[in-house]
């Protein structure tokens, strides 16, 4: 299901934090779109805003000032709760240490985001179970995180992310703490959820193999954009 | 998977912060109990009393008796149905530290008054037939494994001499909150060996206990009485016996009030020692609860959790708290049977104590519910790693 329709429309983005009474600008004017069925790959030095940029995409975080379109909803615009039941539907999350809840089994944390859902029990069983299938790992359902190797953590955190079936993906850093044999193992798992299950995913990292991996690369730098290099795939 | 579950887990994550914790809320629930139990025996007497029964003596003061000519004036006002008099005997049994209560009665009609204390008949009919005979409380019996038809030997104090009684009846009382410890005898014994020792103090009585028909007329046949006597040699002070009770607490009011105090300190501590607890769980959890947000759930589900583990924790330490409370109290009452007869925990320490465990629950958890409901999602997830 790859259209050519952007699936996110950056315009004029600005953000700054302000540390005491100073402001320190962080993204200036960005402005871009990402295609449906894309895997984009933001780079750029530690501290040049990827993770910045990467939570306004995924509503986390708001901007000063821009427009941020996502499957034509201007997410700017809802309120905090909206904003909430808008990321449930819509965005799954992967992030560099995983974040699983330690107290529940893999099992359970890939349930998680389906508690806000209406399913029934049987439903989100299932929908569990095809979830650690794709990312292969139904024999770990009763594994507490901590018995999980960071590679296996790292699945379950994946099956977390697709089990409400979002179209877009957001990924901080997801390999930035696996060896290379984990990492690889992850990277060929998000690149079969573009290709088989046609999601959009952003990615931000600074390990180039892993950038090597996506369709697109962009260069974050000092707060401004830059196209790099179309990767080949 | 629900909520209850993740509660309950987070709950059990630092095993042994968690246990400290319960353990030091089940000793303040367990202090907070005891203390307001003292309380309660503290004002058990002014509790028991009845509030169709008054009290007359001398309006100067307790130790000045009146006459017993007074009897017949007092059956006389209206609203009276039954007179019955006394004086505190304060006799010593063996030794000054066994003390407990000891009276000289006119039994007949005292017995009328105070249906509370229970006898068998047989016993009853024994001990109204015998001058000599006493009458003992179930504790105080067992205490000092008396038998009906002993010989109890009281030293006098007020009435000096050696005064030799027999036991004729043990009581019972009717509810869990009547004295078991008293021990009384015939008021007649005490006066015909006056008459024949000290006969200046015979024919006085030391109070007066009155039956009134209904408590709602108490306060005119109050006033009446008093009136009676006003301008005669010996006024009288009537007043309910439960004013009379409370005349002599009030003497010790302070002490009861700082225990008061303290049990609602004990409460403060481990309200801040909770409140501590949930604050370092909460900190650590900051990132996780950054993720709960991020998948979508509300500042309400995190305040469930929040507010949950808290609540199931201080319910948890109440609950042994509470259990403990019984044996522990059914021990400090037998060690101070002396200073305090009736020594029970009360359903409204019970109350208390859930209520108190209830107000720790809920303020150890607001300050941390609040920073994980209030911190930005993004900085959450930076504390990660
Ligand atoms: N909450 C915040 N308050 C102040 N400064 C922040 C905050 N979050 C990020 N920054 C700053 O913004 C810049 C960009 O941060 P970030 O987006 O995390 O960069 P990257 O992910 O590219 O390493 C950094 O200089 C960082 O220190
Ligand atoms: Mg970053």
């Amino acid at each position: 299901m790859n259209g050519k329709r952007p699936i996110v429309e950056l315009r004029n983005i600005c953000k700054s934090y302000q540390r005491g009474n100073q402001n320190i600008p962080v993204l200036n004017d960005i402005t871009f779109d990402i295609i449906e069925g894309e895997f984009l790959a933001l780079m750029g030095p530690s501290g040049s805003g990827k993770s910045t940029l990467l939570n306004l995409i995924a509503g986390i975080d708001k901007a000063d000032s821009g427009v941020i379109n996502v499957a034509g909803i201007d997410i700017a615009a809802l309120s905090e709760m909206e904003l909430a039941g808008w990321r449930a539907a819509n965005v799954g999350f992967i992030f560099q240490f995983y974040n699983l809840i330690p107290v529940l089994t893999a099992f359970e944390n890939v349930e998680l985001p389906l508690l806000l859902s209406g399913l029934s029990k049987k439903e989100k069983k299932s929908h569990v179970e095809t979830a650690l299938r794709i990312v292969n790992l139904s024999d770990r359902l009763e594994h507490y995180p901590g018995e999980l190797s960071g590679g296996q953590q790292q699945r379950v955190a994946i099956a977390r992310a697709i089990v409400t079936d979002p179209a877009i993906i957001v990924a901080d850093e997801p390999t930035g703490d696996l060896d290379r044999v984990s990492a690889e193992e992850i990277l060929g798992l998000m690149d079969r959820l573009v290709h088989e299950l046609g999601k959009t995913i952003i990615m931000v990292t600074h390990d180039p193999r892993a950038a090597g991996k996506a369709h697109f690369i962009k260069h974050l730098d000092k707060g401004v954009l830059n196209a790099g290099p179309q990767a080949d795939f | 998977m629900q909520v209850l579950k993740l509660i309950f887990k987070n709950a059990f994550r630092h095993r042994l912060r968690t246990f400290l914790t319960i353990a030091g809320i089940s000793i303040a629930i367990l202090a907070f109990g005891l203390l307001r139990t003292v309380v309660d025996a503290w004002y058990a007497g002014v509790e028991a009393s009845a509030a169709n029964r008054l009290v007359s003596r001398n309006a100067i003061s307790l130790i000045f008796p009146l006459p017993l000519s007074y009897k017949e004036k007092i059956r006389q006002v209206d609203g009276v149905t039954v007179v019955s008099y006394g004086n505190w005997f304060g006799g010593i049994y063996i030794d000054e530290k066994n003390f407990f209560p000891n009276f000289a009665v006119e039994p007949k009609s005292y017995l009328e008054l105070y249906p509370e204390y229970v006898f068998q008949p047989d016993q009853l009919a024994a001990l109204l037939r015998d001058r000599k005979g006493f009458a003992a409380g179930r504790k105080l019996a067992d205490k000092y494994k008396w038998k009906p038809g002993d010989t109890v030997i009281l030293k006098g104090t007020i009435f000096p001499g050696e005064w030799e009684f027999v036991l004729r009846g043990i009581y019972k009382g009717r509810t869990k909150s009547v004295d078991e410890t008293q021990f009384f005898f015939h008021w007649d014994y005490l006066n015909e060996t006056l008459k024949k020792t000290i006969a200046a103090r015979a024919d006085q009585v030391g109070f007066y206990m009155i039956g009134v028909k209904n408590p709602n007329i108490a306060s005119n046949v109050t006033a009446a009485i008093d009136k009676t006597f006003k301008n005669s040699l010996a006024e009288t002070l009537t007043e309910t016996e439960k004013a009379f009770q409370m005349s002599f607490i009030s003497m010790s009011e302070a002490i009861v009030i700082a225990i008061q105090l303290v049990s609602f300190v004990v409460i403060i501590i481990i309200m801040a020692v909770m409140a501590n607890t949930m604050a370092m769980s909460a900190r650590e959890r900051i990132g996780e609860y950054a993720v709960f947000k991020t998948l979508g759930f509300g500042g309400m589900y995190i305040a469930v959790l929040v507010f949950g583990e808290s609540l199931f924790i201080s319910a948890t330490g109440c609950v042994i708290g509470t259990i403990l409370t019984f044996p522990a109290a059914k021990a400090f009452g037998n060690e101070m049977s002396q200073f305090f007869p009736i020594f029970n925990v009360s359903v409204n320490t019970i109350y208390l104590d859930v209520a108190a465990a209830f107000v720790i629950g809920i303020t150890a958890a607001i300050i941390p519910t609040y920073r994980a409901v209030s911190i930005r999602i993004a900085d959450g997830l930076r504390r990660i790693g």
